[in-house]
């Protein structure tokens, strides 16, 4: 898994490279100053979702699954308040501000970079939703824990990339 | 350690219908077999872009000649270098890696055989994705035609005014499909090597092919990343209108080109490193020493993967940087030339001295010793910015990139299917045929990629269709296509030795080049868990502690 986050962090990496290379470089309007807000309420939904499945994590090693599976449902509803608010966000640039990924530079590498990013939350949803399902069917244990382990590395990983991602758009990038 | 194969019941394994044991060999998760699947599905695409660089060379064999038309001439070339890079060279050392790593740490297999057999089948499917755009990639009318934009593929030739049609689609798909692949395999390398290694077998006393394909792993990890990166956005142009490397809307060609450099150069050093890997083991083994400083080796391989990463730009030198980059890149690639320096006179005292044995695989060592370092050495010119400007994009680089790539990779290559050969196939190859392929290799070598340097010098650039005649460049470009001949004959000799020796050749026995490493003591071709009983270790040369215990190596190390 630090491998697969290696390369992740290498493709990452480069989309944020060529955000921050094209900041200011767009030939047309609208500009990230003009419509871009700093999801903060949705961003401390995604950071605290690393508290949760932290949480989780050590209630299974210590055996408790019902405490276990708890935690994990609240880190999916936390995931799951991130994307929505993506959503909301990208509605409001799409249909209010008229920003697609055509319409300028700006557009072109604020939909990749933030795109990229919710496409792995959406990924990242869908393999916590599976082992969700297998907790509440009683078949996540103590002895899984290590397995666990590997999937919320992951899920941690997502998380500090929006750290990445939220700087480098809505701080360096307005 | 033993190594007596376990007897099992006779299953009669020769009488199974045909469909059976090939539904075993598609399904396998086997490390060997998957192995031998990429080194086959190598071989298959080295025949296939042989005959294009065949059909380029026979094009260019005279001034205007008109062999075959100029659009495909440029759809011949860009596929002849994306299929060499991607889909012969790369599998082909993942399918050594895959063979070669577990057996050599004494593991029964790689970390993660599913993930391992999904990477295999993601490059296959990348290359008949690649291939498939002959057929599938209509353009504006309806006729199909393969991507035509060069292997590095530069904005705008990729946007979709220049682009007509699916081809450059189909050419950024099968990367991106072929990347994830090579992306799988690294990790589980990595994990392999890292997590699986037998009793006793510290880093420090890993063989050193075990240790060049760690790093070859870790630099597939930071390398093909990007790749897959810019080709995400590549598609994001093309499809979603984006405009990453459209100049019209403030976006920049150039930028496709440092990220396509940040993948293309330490490209280079993945595929070479697994060849120093090569030349590592069999140059011991046919000088009958210990390999001269094993720790500076490591240290050259992980330093050069360290430095790769910092030499791109030395590809866009003629793009015009600030004269700042200019000097860093100038350094850095002269930099890169210190460790691998030490990793060739490292080979040289192992030779120095030594009992040699003049077999096929030490051969193309020896030859791969002396092709490399010229390779270095026009490497060297080339990486020096005046140089650069005089010579980029002309036939002098062309020469210089396939003399890395023929002169130093494919050479060992070959070394290292002549020296496992007898342990994957269990027979020995033909000794005379192969020292006819070495010898017509080297000839055909040479005419072409010695000669090539020189209408390069005189001014002929590269991708060319043709050229006036007067300029000098005729008779240069006569002997370098004579010289493809010989490389083709070669390959055919190659080829039916290694089918002929695969029914009819002498039985090898386990260890038929007195050998040191892990994999010798297994039998050949190894079992399916390969040790019955786990090995253990003491020293970086087991199989010599085992054969010479009155003296062995752990005294010592």
């Amino acid at each position: 898994m630090y491998c697969l986050i290696g390369a992740e962090v290498a493709i990452f990496a480069i989309f944020v490279v060529a955000y921050v290379f094209y900041i200011g470089k767009s030939l047309s309007g609208p500009t990230p100053k003009d419509v871009l807000h700093a999801p903060i309420l949705f961003t401390i939904c995604l950071l605290s979702s690393s508290l949760t499945i932290q949480l989780a994590e050590r209630e299974l090693v210590r055996g408790k699954t019902n405490a276990f599976v708890s935690w994990w449902l609240l880190t999916i509803a936390l995931g799951g308040a991130f994307l929505f608010g993506t959503a909301l966000e990208w509605r409001h640039l799409i249909f209010d501000e008229r920003l697609t990924i055509s319409t300028n530079l700006f557009g072109t590498t604020y939909y990749s970079l933030v795109g990229l990013h919710a496409s792995h939350v959406t990924l990242g949803l869908v393999a916590l939703t599976i082992v969700a399902l297998f907790g509440l069917l009683g078949h996540v244990r103590k002895e899984h824990a290590e397995r666990v382990a590997v999937l919320s590395l992951y899920w941690h990983f997502v998380d500090a990339v929006w750290v990445v991602v939220f700087t480098v758009v809505y701080v360096v990038g307005v | 350690m033993s190594t007596d194969a376990i007897i099992w019941p006779q299953l009669q394994t020769e009488s199974r219908p045909i469909t059976e044991r090939l539904h075993e060999w598609v399904t396998t998760v086997d490390h060997k077999r998957l192995g031998v699947l990429y080194v086959l599905y190598a071989m298959f695409f080295l025949i296939v872009a042989g005959i294009e660089a065949t059909i380029i060379r026979i094009q260019l064999i005279r001034p205007h000649n008109d062999f075959v038309s100029p659009q495909v001439f440029n759809r011949l070339f860009t596929m002849h270098g994306t299929t060499m890079i991607f889909f012969v060279i790369m599998p082909v050392l993942f399918g050594f890696a895959n063979y070669l790593v577990p057996l050599m740490i004494g593991a029964r297999d790689m970390a993660f055989p599913r993930l391992n057999a999904f990477s295999f089948w993601m490059t296959a499917f990348g290359g008949l994705l690649l291939y498939f755009s002959y057929v599938g990639a209509s353009g504006l009318y309806g006729a199909g035609n393969a991507p035509d934009v060069g292997w590095f593929a530069y904005a705008p030739l990729t946007s979709k005014t220049f682009s007509i049609g699916n081809s450059t689609d189909y050419w950024t798909l099968s990367l991106l499909v072929s990347g994830v692949g090579s992306i799988g395999t690294a990790i589980n390398l990595i994990a392999t090597i890292l997590c699986m290694r037998c009793p006793g077998m510290t880093l420090g006393r890993m063989p050193l092919l075990a240790w060049l394909n760690l790093t070859m792993g870790a630099l597939v990890i930071l390398a093909v990343s990007p790749l897959t990166a810019a080709q995400i956005m590549l598609l994001i142009d093309r499809h979603l209108g984006g405009h990453f490397f459209d100049t019209q809307a403030g976006g920049s060609a150039v930028i496709w080109m440092h990220f396509f450099w940040v993948f293309g150069h330490p490209e280079v050093y993945v595929l070479v490193i697994p060849a120093f890997a090569f030349a590592s083991e069999i140059i011991p083994v046919f000088s009958r020493k210990a390999i001269f400083g094993y720790a500076a080796m490591v240290a050259a391989t992980v330093s050069i993967a360290f430095v790769s990463m910092s030499v791109w730009a030395h590809h866009m030198f003629t793009v015009g940087m600030s004269s700042g980059a200019n000097i860093f890149f100038v350094l850095s690639t002269m930099a890169i030339a210190v460790p691998t320096g030490i990793k060739i006179f490292n080979w040289l005292a192992t030779i120095w001295g030594g009992k040699l044995r003049l077999q096929t695989p030490m051969l193309f060592c020896i030859a791969f010793l002396f092709q490399f370092l010229i390779a270095g050495l026009t490497g060297v010119t080339l990486g020096a910015a005046p140089f650069n400007w005089q010579l980029g994009n002309s036939y002098y680089v062309v020469a210089h990139f396939h003399y890395v790539i023929v002169g130093g990779i494919l050479f060992t290559l070959f070394g290292a299917f002549y020296y496992w050969f007898p342990k994957v196939s269990g027979r020995m190859y033909n000794e005379t045929l192969g020292q006819v392929h070495f010898w017509l290799f080297l000839i055909g070598f040479h005419l072409t990629f010695d000669f090539m340097h020189v209408p390069g010098i005189l001014g002929m650039p590269r991708r060319i269709y043709t050229y006036e005649p007067g300029r000098g460049w005729d008779i240069w470009n006569l002997i370098v296509t004579i010289g493809v001949f010989f490389q083709a004959a070669g390959i055919l000799v190659f080829v039916f030795n290694l089918v002929w020796s695969f029914f009819r050749g002498k039985v090898a026995g386990s260890d038929p080049w007195d050998a040191w490493t892990l994999e010798w003591s297994a039998t050949s071709p190894p079992p399916v868990y390969n040790y019955a009983v786990i090995p253990t270790v003491r020293s970086r040369r087991p199989l010599w502690d085992i054969k010479h215990p009155e003296d062995p190596d752990w005294r010592y190390e």
